[in-house]
């Protein structure tokens, strides 16, 4: 089999994503279903009995004295952040409560029953390679909605909605079809890597336009390193990420919201055309022809072998190659340059997308109790918390100030936080794999110089469109 | 016995006749529904008549890969019998004639181990090793050497209209060993006198070759033609480990199971990648019933 690289977090959304599309086979008869128990005024356990009296120190109304189960996946980030940080913090909140605390590393080997039988645990890390399926837990009504979460004033500042304290795109990242489920609290940021060390040694700058960032590729071109790169044999993806990136920052969000909806001539948008025609120059004049045959462990070695400047990733890259990595490195990311001075968004705008999922129980005893759960782990003391065992970022933007990340996370965390508001995301390869496919096929046919940016937008567009007309796909809307 | 006979065979049949039926015949009756549905492997399926068939027409990478069988169904068994063909001549009987029989050339048993080497190996081992040789950069096997030679690197898998060729290449490798034990097996058969007589009339080793060693070998060939042609209707596992973007560039070295497995397992297509199946199904049908008619020929008695 041809070997992939997905990287945790990037497989966990992406595995999201493709239960998501299970949803949709599953939801439409589970809609009609509950809609029958809705209208016979049957149980509905959403709202159990056990609720609290609202207050400020107590705005979703937790019942003070309940109890809450709390499960955690044992898996790359432990279970110490929760027994810890979050746990102690809930404990603090409400001293009544008694909280269980229960780790596994089989997820759906110990729920499944539990699930089954009526009586979940309140708070669910829900991951790993045995994590439940989220697309039938949704149509199944066991997920809590989340939306008096993100709606809730903060724990930080009252004044503030949970919503607004968190990477922008977070909300959406955890909806199926526009309602939140899910929290996903790991941060990831997408960019273009190269490393400090080389830079300063050679006197470059990374560049913010796209002039500079020509001229800087001739210049690293003439000291004979590959100036950019990617790997065409399985990592594709990795360069329409950038050229979509760049896409949204000529065109604003709209442009990917487009692609990800199928709108009729979504890929034959300006911007995509702008975008992919200065791609497929810097294909022609910069890349070696010899990655379309790599791999990315291979590409990615040559960057930490210095015979290659740039190399687009997430922010994943840095620990993915801790072991090749030579001291003094140091992996710095860089925003896709902006195209002109017309671009609907500044160049420090970038795409990021948040992993690791935790849920709340719909059926459980106490959902409010886990409702609560979140809002303390979203708590900038949760969150630096969570930074400071599980060495990540979380999707809390005051959370990971002050802690002295590895160099490539710490570019990363400041190019989020230089971004603002202007960050956005894109979902349609999670969504339509196949859409993926031909997006990578025609990606390297484009940067490898043998179709130009007409011919790379009409087939992918060609590819949708068909995609748009088969029933027998599942559609997602954002 | 005689009474016995019937509940005797069919206790020996009982067993082996399920599990056939179970997990063979069961599973190539349920693609052939499974075809006609638009399932995507979770919720049950619904009947969509020949939808998936029609599409099949118009799917690009489809045309694609059956274009690829057509051209490995031609090159595959030709190449790898014509190697295979002049090795064993060779190695059986290619060198001098020692007490009136005809021995192999100098070294024939070591190569005959030698040549079945690559059969031993695992297909994705060996398409492993060959990422390795076709290396685009200086550290491939092929263009390590050429670069250091001062030639440009040649793109083996990368290159639209050399990628086929160059898995067309790992597959001959790997396939020759089988075919020169096969072969040599089959002229061992064929009697020394013959050869022999031939050579007092004075016939050369060309004309040994084409006059005696090929007619009498004719059976053999035959079935190699249809185990090769088989075989051009597989090839999965090396275009799925060794070509680049998974049968590209841009498709150019896909292949039908190549594309079932993508629709199937990627894209969760099941309906329209059984489509694919039972296409591929009737492809290799079609492909055995006319080698064995065209290559129907009186075989010679000795």
């Amino acid at each position: 089999m041809s070997i992939t690289p997905e990287q945790p977090a990037d497989l966990s959304r992406r595995n999201l994503l493709r239960r998501a599309a299970a949803v949709g086979l599953l939801a439409t008869p589970a809609v009609g279903l509950l809609g029958a128990c809705a209208t016979s005024g049957s149980d509905e356990k959403n709202e159990p009995a056990e609720t609290g009296t609202k207050s400020a120190t107590n705005p979703l109304g937790v019942k003070e004295d309940a109890g809450l189960e709390v499960v955690i996946f044992n898996g790359g980030y432990g279970e110490k952040y929760a027994t810890d940080v979050h746990e102690p913090l809930y404990k603090k909140a409400f001293p009544k409560a008694e909280v269980k605390h229960q780790a596994t590393q089989a997820v759906s080997t110990v729920l499944q029953p539990r699930f089954a039988s009526g009586n979940p645990p309140e708070f669910v890390n829900n991951s790993g390679e045995k994590l439940m399926d989220y697309g039938a837990l949704v149509a199944d009504g066991q997920l809590y909605d989340l939306t008096e979460l993100w709606d809730a004033p903060s724990v930080d500042d009252p004044s503030k909605k949970v919503r607004d304290t968190v990477v922008p795109g977070t909300v959406e990242t955890g909806s199926f079809n526009g309602k939140p489920y899910v929290l996903y609290y790991v941060s990831t940021v997408f960019g273009i890597w190269y490393s400090g060390k080389l830079f300063k040694e050679n006197g470059w700058a990374p560049a913010k336009d796209w002039s500079e960032f020509t001229a800087l590729l001739d210049k690293i071109k003439a000291k004979g390193i590959t100036p950019y790169g990617y790997a065409g044999a399985n990592a594709a993806y990795y360069q329409w990420n950038v050229i979509l990136t760049h896409a949204a920052k000529i065109g604003g969000p709209d442009v990917l919201k487009n692609i990800d909806n199928l709108e009729d001539g979504a890929w034959q948008q300006d911007a995509v055309k702008q975008a992919a025609a200065a791609w497929a120059e810097i294909g022609a004049k910069y890349v070696d022809k010899s990655f379309e045959g790599l791999k990315h462990t291979d590409v990615q070695l040559r960057q930490n072998q210095y015979k290659l400047a740039f190399y687009p990733s997430g922010d994943w890259l840095e620990s993915e190659q801790k072991k090749d990595t030579p001291a003094g490195f140091e992996y710095q990311l860089m925003p896709v340059p902006s195209l002109s001075a017309n671009d609907k968004l500044p160049a420090t705008a970038l795409r990021a997308t948040a992993a690791e999922g935790y849920f709340v129980s719909a059926k459980s005893k106490n959902p409010r109790g886990g409702l609560e759960y979140m809002r303390q782990m979203l708590s900038t003391a949760g969150a630096k918390g969570f930074t400071e065992v599980a060495k990540a970022p979380t999707v809390v933007t005051a959370g990971s100030e002050g802690y002295a990340f590895p160099p490539g996370v710490a570019s990363s965390q400041a190019a989020l936080r230089a971004a603002g508001k202007d960050v956005f995301n894109m979902f349609f390869d999670g969504w339509y794999k196949e859409l993926d496919t031909e997006a990578r096929t025609a990606t390297n046919e484009l940067m490898f110089g043998r179709i130009n940016a007409d011919a790379f937008v009409e087939r992918v567009q060609k590819r949708a469109d068909a995609l748009k007309k088969d029933s027998s796909v599942t559609k997602f809307k954002r | 016995m005689r009474h016995g006979k019937y509940p005797f065979v069919i206790g020996f049949l009982f067993a082996p006749v399920t599990l056939y039926v179970v997990f063979v015949i069961a599973p190539y009756a349920q693609a052939f529904q499974v075809s006609m549905t638009n399932w995507r492997g979770l919720s049950a399926p619904q009947w969509v008549g020949f939808d998936n068939y029609r599409r099949l027409l118009d799917d690009g990478n489809f045309w694609k890969a059956v274009q690829h069988h057509g051209v490995l169904l031609l090159a595959l068994p030709l190449i790898t019998i014509a190697i295979a063909l002049f090795f064993s001549f060779q190695l059986n009987v290619g060198g001098r004639t020692v007490n009136g029989q005809r021995q192999g050339v100098w070294g024939s048993k070591f190569y005959r181990v030698v040549f079945f080497f690559p059969q031993v190996l695992a297909v994705a081992i060996i398409a492993v090793l060959f990422q390795m040789v076709y290396r685009p950069n200086e550290s491939g096997l092929i263009n390590g050497v050429l670069m250091k030679l001062g030639f440009d690197p040649v793109l083996f898998l990368v290159r639209p209209n050399l990628a086929l060729w160059s898995i067309i290449a790992v597959l001959v490798w790997q396939a020759v060993g089988f075919y020169v034990v096969l072969f040599s097996a089959g002229m061992a058969s064929i009697p020394g006198e013959i050869y022999e007589a031939a050579e007092m009339d004075g016939a050369s080793r060309v004309t040994l070759f084409f006059r005696v060693t090929l007619p009498l070998l004719w059976n053999t060939l035959q079935v190699a033609w249809v185990y090769l042609g088989i075989a051009a209707f597989d090839a999965f596992a090396i275009v799925a480990v060794l070509s680049v973007d998974s049968g590209g560039p841009d498709g150019a070295t896909t292949v039908l199971a190549n594309e079932i497995y993508r629709n199937a397992f990627v894209y969760s297509k099941y309906g329209y990648a059984s489509a694919m199946g039972v296409a591929l199904f009737f492809f290799t049908l079609t492909f055995a019933a006319l080698t064995l008619r065209l290559t129907k020929r009186e075989s010679v008695e000795y």
